[in-house]
This record gives structure tokens, sequence and C-alpha cells, in this order.
């Protein structure tokens, strides 16, 4: 049944292409219908297959020369993020609601991008996920370079190269891989009982490891990410947080850390401290939670700062992983999951609610506007957000961030201290956009004033409602009973963990 | 013992009246006020099935995220029953007291009855995840409390009240963390008995090194903050100050409270003998919190700021008690065993008595200030007891609450810790009789400026306290009389709680 989420968003997509052009409400709905759907496929199968292991759902030869196989499976890991994917893709249209410039268009590319994800999460078989990531890759670029902003081209043609760069690392590795195991399949599950020499591994790890590591925003490899997440539209930036950089994370553990489990081991040797490459990722990951927190800070555009707070959130992800135990690599899951709800809320508010109203996206400019007052949804919508995003209790950032604290504790308490700090300065970041965009206490300039008596903001529409109390409660429903997604996640992650063929 | 999920229902109800309440405009306060005479009916009704041996009743378990030690366990003892009827009592209060609020009351009074669910909850809850989860509640509501409703400084004060606590959060959240990765488990009941046996500082330091003293600091620190001691305590006056009255009440009455709270059900329990060690440091700052306290209520000029700073001095009382008390004890030594009984009983209605006496008095700063257009200066004001006689009357009653006249209900919590304090840490004790001889002259001189000598213009016409003000303040005062005179009333349900509690603590 989960098959039909990839299926589904590819018609529909075609669809839309071939729709013809000047009928802007038709391409909302259908792609809204395409949306739910495929959320409905996704909760379906997520809620049927609770409590069991990994299902294959389509096994088809493909390429019966090389051995290589069209094989959708599932495992707990892929069913939640399929839930996350669909989630983001409903909220993605209900956000974009107000696009016009070349409506079925957009949402063509939009419901692509969506369906390689899919497609990624559900893949079994090296070639086929590696087909999907590339597929995620296209529609991106031309979502930002048509319907983006700030300096868009540039962004766009960034996001491309280090996106390729990554998928060309991959690819090396992929291939060296099938060749060295000789076993004649690009199954990941017969791949990882094909035991890969270690010296192998020691190698192929790292390359495979970093090529998707760029696409989750590893530290120093991040800078597509902020300069990317502005200039997209209000949709892209949250599919691209939302579930892009999963894609990348997903990678890391599903190929990289499942297939080469021996790349993690100790090299025999330690310079300052670092004796293995899960200590050289461990270090990167823990300086892009304080560099992303630390520059978040400082950013006087407001989308900025969440773009880097994504780096900082995905830094847990990355972290989470390389505990390489069970409650850590669960937290870098479930962090997964609650970064792409939480990052698609912040992005819709600063994009679509108050953006679109305010055209301006400099704290400074909105400070002078008042907005609690002006736009009081959007105020409280942002506290909501914020304090889900701080990792308040309640919410579902705080049980995963905890969960990959408490994992990375059992490792080595240094990496806890470090990321302590990037938590403590994710409250300063969150707080003070909080209190520039929203709560300021400044004086209007003249100007502000002037346009504050000639035109009122425009209201907030049904969709931003709706969007918004969904991604709002989500989260707080995961924070509250996480239970729901650890039950799916533990028992993959043990399995996955354990070796043998994921 | 299941049954019915009373305590669940205590902490909904608010939540449920706070989303009715976002949505009724104008009607806000009376959906306000019938939600917290509700909850306060439903914690009388916790407080009388209370077990008699002073155990923790009214037990509430479910399973919630296990991997990560995460429980739904709730329950009460008499100290988390007294603190539930507090907290209901002092919302009820301030929503009545807040009856002048033009600006958003949907939103004003959904952000008190969420702040009341916030007491509730971390009063209830037995488990780290579940407790925090409240204790960060009460924060956001209280902290726009400030932000939106304040005085002309509140963006300072409010952002220095968050930051400060966040920080007391951030503290906490990391040491429980240490804990959770030694023994896998949050459980508050648990942990106690873990650390009864000394099981848990073995436990810590096989996983982290010798580190559980380090964990005790950044525990007390969180607490610390939060009650506040000094040097802790410089987000309070700003704080209290730049909130709206009513909020000051709910600030003052019930959530310092759940600071101290904290360090009788977390920070002693589970690290009691940590805290004995540094019990001398400790007793310094408690004492200089009564002594300071009192001292900064004398100099200032602002009645909001002289009411901040002597709850300071109040507080400061129970911290003296908990420290003084967080002394090893022979199992033989009777007369010792009596004294950290009495002070612990005092402490726990010390807890209570200051809470209604300061949300009380704050009460009447509020309506002072809807008086006279918002003065509340100590020299803005003189000779009110002639125009109004009543006002002065019941404020005075309360005032000297405050100050501890035998008869109300100040004096027998204070009486208790010094009672257990003297033969514990006598010197700590006897510098802090210099607290209470301070805290005795600025009430003093509160009620020699304010409702004696010349009558100034702006309160010639000062009207009286009318019906509807009397007949609110009239439980109140009599509750401080009711306790002052029969305090059995409080110390028969919470002495067998204070024995119990006692012999799980180990210094």
């Amino acid at each position: 049944m989960l098959a039909w989420t990839i299926y589904l968003s590819f018609a529909g997509a075609l669809v839309l292409a071939l729709l013809p052009k000047g009928k802007p409400a038709v391409a909302r709905w259908l792609a809204l219908a395409v949306a739910v759907a495929g959320l409905a496929l996704a909760v379906t199968g997520f809620v049927a297959s609770m409590g069991q292991g990994r299902l294959v759902i389509v096994d088809l030869p493909w390429v019966p020369s090389m051995g290589v196989h069209f094989l959708l499976a599932a495992d707990g890991i892929s069913r939640v993020l399929v839930l996350l994917t669909g989630l983001a893709a409903v909220a993605g249209v209900l956000f974009s609601w107000n696009i016009e410039l070349r409506t079925n268009e957009f949402f063509a590319f939009f419901l692509a991008l969506i369906g390689g994800v899919y497609g990624v999460f559900l893949s079994f078989d090296l070639l086929l996920l590696f087909m999907f990531y590339e597929i995620a890759i296209v529609p991106k670029y031309f979502l930002i370079a048509i319907w983006g902003s700030t300096r868009r081209e540039y962004a766009a043609m960034k996001l491309a190269l280090y996106s390729f760069v990554g998928s060309a690392m991959v690819l090396i590795g992929l291939l060296a891989a099938y060749a060295t195991s000789g076993s004649h399949s690009t199954s990941l599950i017969a791949l990882g009982h094909a035991g890969l020499p270690v010296s192998f591994q020691m190698w192929a790890f790292p390359l495979v490891f970093t090529g998707f590591a760029i696409l989750a925003g590893m530290w120093p490899f991040h800078t597509w990410a902020p300069t990317g997440h502005v200039a997209a539209p209000t949709a892209a930036s949250m599919l691209l947080a939302g579930v892009v950089m999963k894609l990348g994370a997903y990678g890391c553990l599903r190929v990289g850390i499942a297939l080469f489990p021996h790349g993690l081991d100790p090299w025999g040797f330690s310079f300052a401290g670092i004796g293995s490459w899960r200590d050289v990722f461990a270090l990167l990951a823990v300086v892009g939670i304080v560099y992303g927190a630390l520059v978040a800070l400082v950013q006087t555009d407001f989308k900025f700062v969440i773009g880097y707070s994504s780096v900082s959130h995905m830094g847990f992800v990355l972290l989470g992983l390389m505990t390489l135990n069970q409650i850590g690599v669960t937290g870098a899951v479930m962090q997964m999951f609650s970064h792409g709800i939480i990052a698609g809320l912040l992005f819709a508010i600063v994009g679509r609610l108050v953006y679109n109203r305010t055209h301006t996206r400099q704290l400074a400019e909105l400070e002078t506007m008042h907005l609690s007052k002006r736009l009081p949804f959007a105020a409280w919508a942002f506290v909501i957000a914020g304090m889900a995003s701080m990792g308040l209790p309640g919410f579902s950032g705080f049980v995963s961030e905890l969960q990959v604290l408490v994992g990375a504790w059992q490792v080595n308490p240094w990496w806890v201290a470090v990321a302590g700090v990037g938590i403590v300065v994710g409250v300063a970041y969150t707080w003070r956009a909080l209190q520039k965009a929203f709560f300021s206490d400044a004086l209007p300039s003249a100007h502000v004033l002037e346009q504050e008596h000639g035109q009122a903001l425009a209201p907030i529409t049904w969709s931003e409602v709706t969007g918004v109390i969904m991604l709002a409660g989500v989260s707080l429903f995961v924070g509250l009973y996480p239970k729901i997604l650890l039950d799916a996640i533990e028992p993959a992650v043990k399995t996955l963990l354990a070796g043998g063929g994921q | 013992m299941s049954g019915f999920p009373v305590l669940t229902l205590l902490t909904v109800l608010p939540l449920v009246g706070a989303a009715i309440a976002l949505w009724s405009g104008r009607h806000a306060r009376a959906v306000a006020l019938i939600t917290t005479l509700c909850s306060l009916a439903l914690a009388l009704f916790v407080w009388t099935r209370l077990p008699a041996n002073g155990s923790i009743g009214l037990v509430e378990r479910a399973a919630w995220a296990p991997s990560l030690g995460i429980e739904y366990h709730l329950g009460v003892d008499g100290l988390g029953a007294l603190m539930l009827v507090l907290s209901a009592i002092v919302t009820l209060m301030s929503v009545d007291a807040a009856h002048r609020v033009h600006h958003q009351p949907g939103l004003y009074f959904g952000l008190v009855l969420t702040l009341e669910a916030g007491l509730f909850g971390s009063f209830t809850a037995l488990n780290f995840f579940h407790w925090f989860l409240f204790w960060e509640l009460s924060l956001i509501p209280a902290f726009f409390l400030i932000k939106l409703w304040g005085g002309a400084r509140r963006g300072p004060a409010a952002t220095q009240f968050f930051i400060y606590t966040m920080a007391g959060s951030a503290a906490l959240l990391v040491a429980f963390l240490a804990v959770f990765v030694s023994t896998g488990s949050m459980d508050f009941p648990h942990l106690t008995l873990l650390a009864s046996t000394g099981e848990l500082e073995q436990m810590v330091t096989a996983h982290l090194g010798p580190v559980t003293f380090w964990l005790a600091i950044g525990v007390l620190a969180g607490f610390a903050v939060k009650v506040p001691m000094i040097p802790f305590h410089t987000w309070l006056p700003a704080a209290y100050a730049e909130a709206p009255s009513p909020v000051t009440m709910l600030l003052t009455g019930a959530m310092s409270k759940m600071g101290v709270y904290g360090l009788l059900r977390i920070a002693i329990p589970l690290f009691g003998a940590q805290i004995a060690q540094i019990r001398t440091p400790l007793l310094v700052l408690a004492v200089a919190t009564v002594v300071m306290g009192a001292w900064a209520a004398a100099a200032q000029k602002d009645l909001k700021r002289v009411f901040a700073y002597s709850s300071v001095n109040h507080l400061g009382y129970c911290l003296l008690g908990i420290f003084a008390l967080a002394v090893p004890v022979a199992a033989t030594d009777a007369s010792a065993q009596a004294s950290q009984a009495a002070a612990l009983n005092g402490v726990i209605l010390q807890m209570f008595n200051h809470g209604l006496t300061a949300a009380a008095l704050f009460w009447f700063v509020a309506i002072m200030q809807s008086r006279t257009g918002g003065h509340r200066g100590i020299d803005d004001f003189g000779g009110l007891r002639k125009p109004a006689p009543v006002l002065a009357g019941l404020m005075g009653i309360a005032l000297f609450s405050s100050l501890g006249l035998p008869g109300l209900n100040g004096f027998v919590g204070e009486f208790l810790i010094f009672r257990g304090a003297f033969p514990l840490a006598w010197v700590g004790a006897t510098v802090s009789l210099l607290g209470l001889l301070v805290t005795a002259t600025v009430i003093l001189t509160v009620i020699q400026k304010v409702f004696w000598g010349p009558v100034p213009e702006r309160c010639a016409s000062f009207p009286d306290l009318h019906h509807g003000e009397r007949l609110a303040l009239a439980p109140v005062i009599g509750l401080m009389l009711l306790i002052g005179l029969l305090p059995q009333l409080i110390v028969d349900s919470v002495n067998p709680t204070v024995v119990n509690l006692l012999t799980h603590w180990r210094f």
C-alpha cells in the first residue's frame, strides 16, 4: 500500500504538468487532493503495520543481468519518515495556496519532489534508492530558480552543485561496494549480509557518509542550506528543511552505517583524541550544532535565523547517528521527524504568514511593525513553533534531543557538554527572533505608521490556519506521546544496529 | 491504588478552562472564576482523600515512553496536596483581583489558567519528564503575562525573568540527564529509595565518575533561582514590580513555592548527603536571604518592591529551615529528630502562609492602585484609615500576618522553623532573628505611612472597599485568622507526611 504514495505523487505531477494553463484553482485543489491521499496512505500504512518488522512491498527484477531489483520495503524507520513526508506534502500545498505564477508547473515540480522523497524512504535496492535520490534534486532546483527570491539563481545553482558532488561521492562508494561484494545483487539486504572487507569499509564509509551528510547539512558542507532555504519559495524551504535534509541523514543511516559498520571502527591510532571516523563525524556534528546556533544568533534576516537553526538541529541527527547505540540512533530518527515538522512550521510562518504580508524579512524592520498586534495568529504560532524548536518539554524536539544527548553521554560526555551549549544558544536565538519580529516595544517609524493607517495587513487565510494547526498539533502530540513513533523506530534501529542486513 | 483519576482531572480542568476563556472575550473572567472555583473544590477534595500515614496517595500510573524512563506517574502526599490547595486559592484570588483587564481579556485569563495547570501538574508529578513539562509550562504564560500586561519597563523585566529561570531549568535538565544515564530511571520515589541507601551516588560514580556533588549543585541552582535564594534573586524585584499586581500574586503566592517544593521533593531526597556536605555555606546564603531581603525591603519606596523583597525574606525562612535540618542525625537522638520534624513542619506551613499573605498584600496594592490611578509609592498615601477604615483594617491584618504576629497564620510557620532550627543551627537561627526585627520595622513603617498621619489630597476621596471586594477578601482574611488560631487544621495532615519524608531522607 505504501508504494502507492510514490506512484500517486508522480501521477499527480504528470497530470498537473499536462493541465492547461490558467486554472490555478484546479491545480491547487488537485495538488492538495494528491498530497492528502498520500498522507492517508502513509497513515494507513503506519497504523496497519504497527508492531511489525520490515515488510517487503514490491520485489520485481529490473536489470536482471546486474541483479538490480525494483525492491520497495518499509521498516519502522521508513514508515515514520514516509509519515513525515506525507505531512510535509500536505502542509507545503496549504502554504503555497497563494502561488499565482505558473501554478500548475509549481505543483507538478512539488509533487515530483515528494514522489522522489517517498521513493528514497521506501527503496531497499541501492540503485533504486540512488535514482529516487537524484529525482528529488532536480525539481528542487527549478522550484528555487523559478519561484525563489533573494539571489535565487545563485542559491539554486549552489544547492544543485553541492547535491551533485555529494551524489557523486555516494555513487563511487556504492559502485565499489557492488563490485567488492561480488554478490551480484544491489539489494541493501543482500549487501548487508555480504560482509565487505574491513579495509574497504574504512575508506568507503567516510566517502558515502560524507556524500549523504552534505545533503543533511553537515558542517562545514552546510553552506548551501541557509542560502537555499532563504532563496526558496515557502513550500520549497519547508520541503528542503522538512524532508530533503532528512534524505541525507537517512542515507547516512540506511546506507552509510548499515552497509559499512566497520568503517566506524577505531583506526588503531588517535590524533588529538580523534581515533576513528566516528569521532571525526561526531566532532563535525557538535561543531555544526554550536556553529549553526551561534550564526543564527547574529542574523538580521528572519529567514536566515531559521535556515541556520536547521543546520544546528540537523547536527543532533548526525550526533545521534554517531552514538551507534539504541537510544541515540532512535533519537536521531525521532529528531529527523521532529525537525521536519518544526522547521516546516517555522519556515511557513516566516515565509508565508509574515513575509507575504510585510514584504520584508529584516528583523530591524519587523521590529517596528508591532506584529503581535497586527498578526496575532502569526505571533502565537511562532511562540508555539519557537517553544518546540527550543526543545521545551511537551514538544517532539525535547524527546528527540533528550534521546540523542542520553545516547551521546554513554559514549562521550564531552559531546553532550558542547551540544548543550548549542541548546542554550538555541533558546537565545529563537528568543531573540521572537522578541524582535513580534513582541518588540520599539517605536514604529513614520513610514510604518503611515502604512499602518493606510492599509491593513491581509487577513490570515484558512489554508494557513489549517497548516499551522496540523504541524503544531503533530509536534505536540508526538512530544506528549512519543511512544507512538518510538514503538515503530526502536525495533527497526535494533535490527539495523545488530547488523545482518538491516 | 487505582480509581477515578482525580489528579489528572485537576490538571486538565484549567487547561479546558483556558481554551474556553481564549474564545470568550469579555466573559473570559467569568469563565476563569468558574474554573478556579471548581479547581479549588477539587483540590480540597484531594486534601480530604490523603492517606492517613503520610505516604503518597491518589496514585495514577501508566506507561508513557518506557525506553526513556518516562512514565505517567502522579500522586500527592500532604505536602503536594497543600500546595494544590494553595495554588487553587491563589489563582482564584488572582482572577478575583483582575477585574480591570480590558486589553485582550480572553488571552489574559487563558494564560492565567494555563499557569494554574502548570502549577497543578508540577505539584502532582512523580516523574521528572512530567514534572519538567509542567515546570516549563508555568514559565511561558508567566512570561507573557508580564510582557504583555506589565508596567513601563515590562520588556527587560520579562526577559530577565525568563532567562534566569531558563538557565535554572537547563541546570536541572543536565543534572537529571546524568541521573537518568546512570540509573535508567526518572521516577522520584524510586530515585529517593536509591538515594536513601546510597546506591544513587554509587551508580552515578560508576557511570560518570565522582560528579554527584556537581549534580546536586545543578539541581540546587535550578531551584535557588525559582525560590529565589540570594544571590540568584536579582530577577525578582523587577519582575514582581513590573507584572500587573494580580500576576504578581501568582508569581509570589504560588510560583515561588515551586522552588521550595522542588527542594523538598527532588533536591533533598536525591542529594541529601551532598547538600549536608555544603550545609554551612548554604545556611549562610539562607541567612543572607532572610536578613538582606528584609534590609532591602526597608530601603524601598515602591509598595510592590517592598513586598517583593519581603517575599524574599519570608522564603528565606523556608531555606533556613530546610538547610538547618539537612544534617545527619543518629537514630537514637530523639530530640534532634523532633527538631527536624518541627523545622520541616514549619517550612511547609510557611510555604502556605506566605503564599496566602503575600498574595493578599499584592491584592491590596492592586486595589490601592486602581483607586489612585496607578500610585503605589509608600509616600503617595497617608491617613487611609480615615477615608477607608475597612481597607485599613483588613490590610492591617494581612500586614500583621506578614510580620508574624501570634494569632495570625504567619506566626505559626516561622515559630516552628525557629523551634527546629535553633537546636540544629543556632548561629544561623540567631542571626536570622535580625531579619524578623527588620521585617517588623518595615511592616510598621508601611502601616504608619499609609494608614496614619495627614491625608494627602489625592487620598481625600479615597473610596473604601465596596461590598464585592469585602465579600472576596473576607474569606482570605478569615483563613489567616483561622490558621493562626487553629494551625492543627493543616499540621494534622502535614505532620504524617513530614515524618514519612524524614524517614526516607538520608543526609
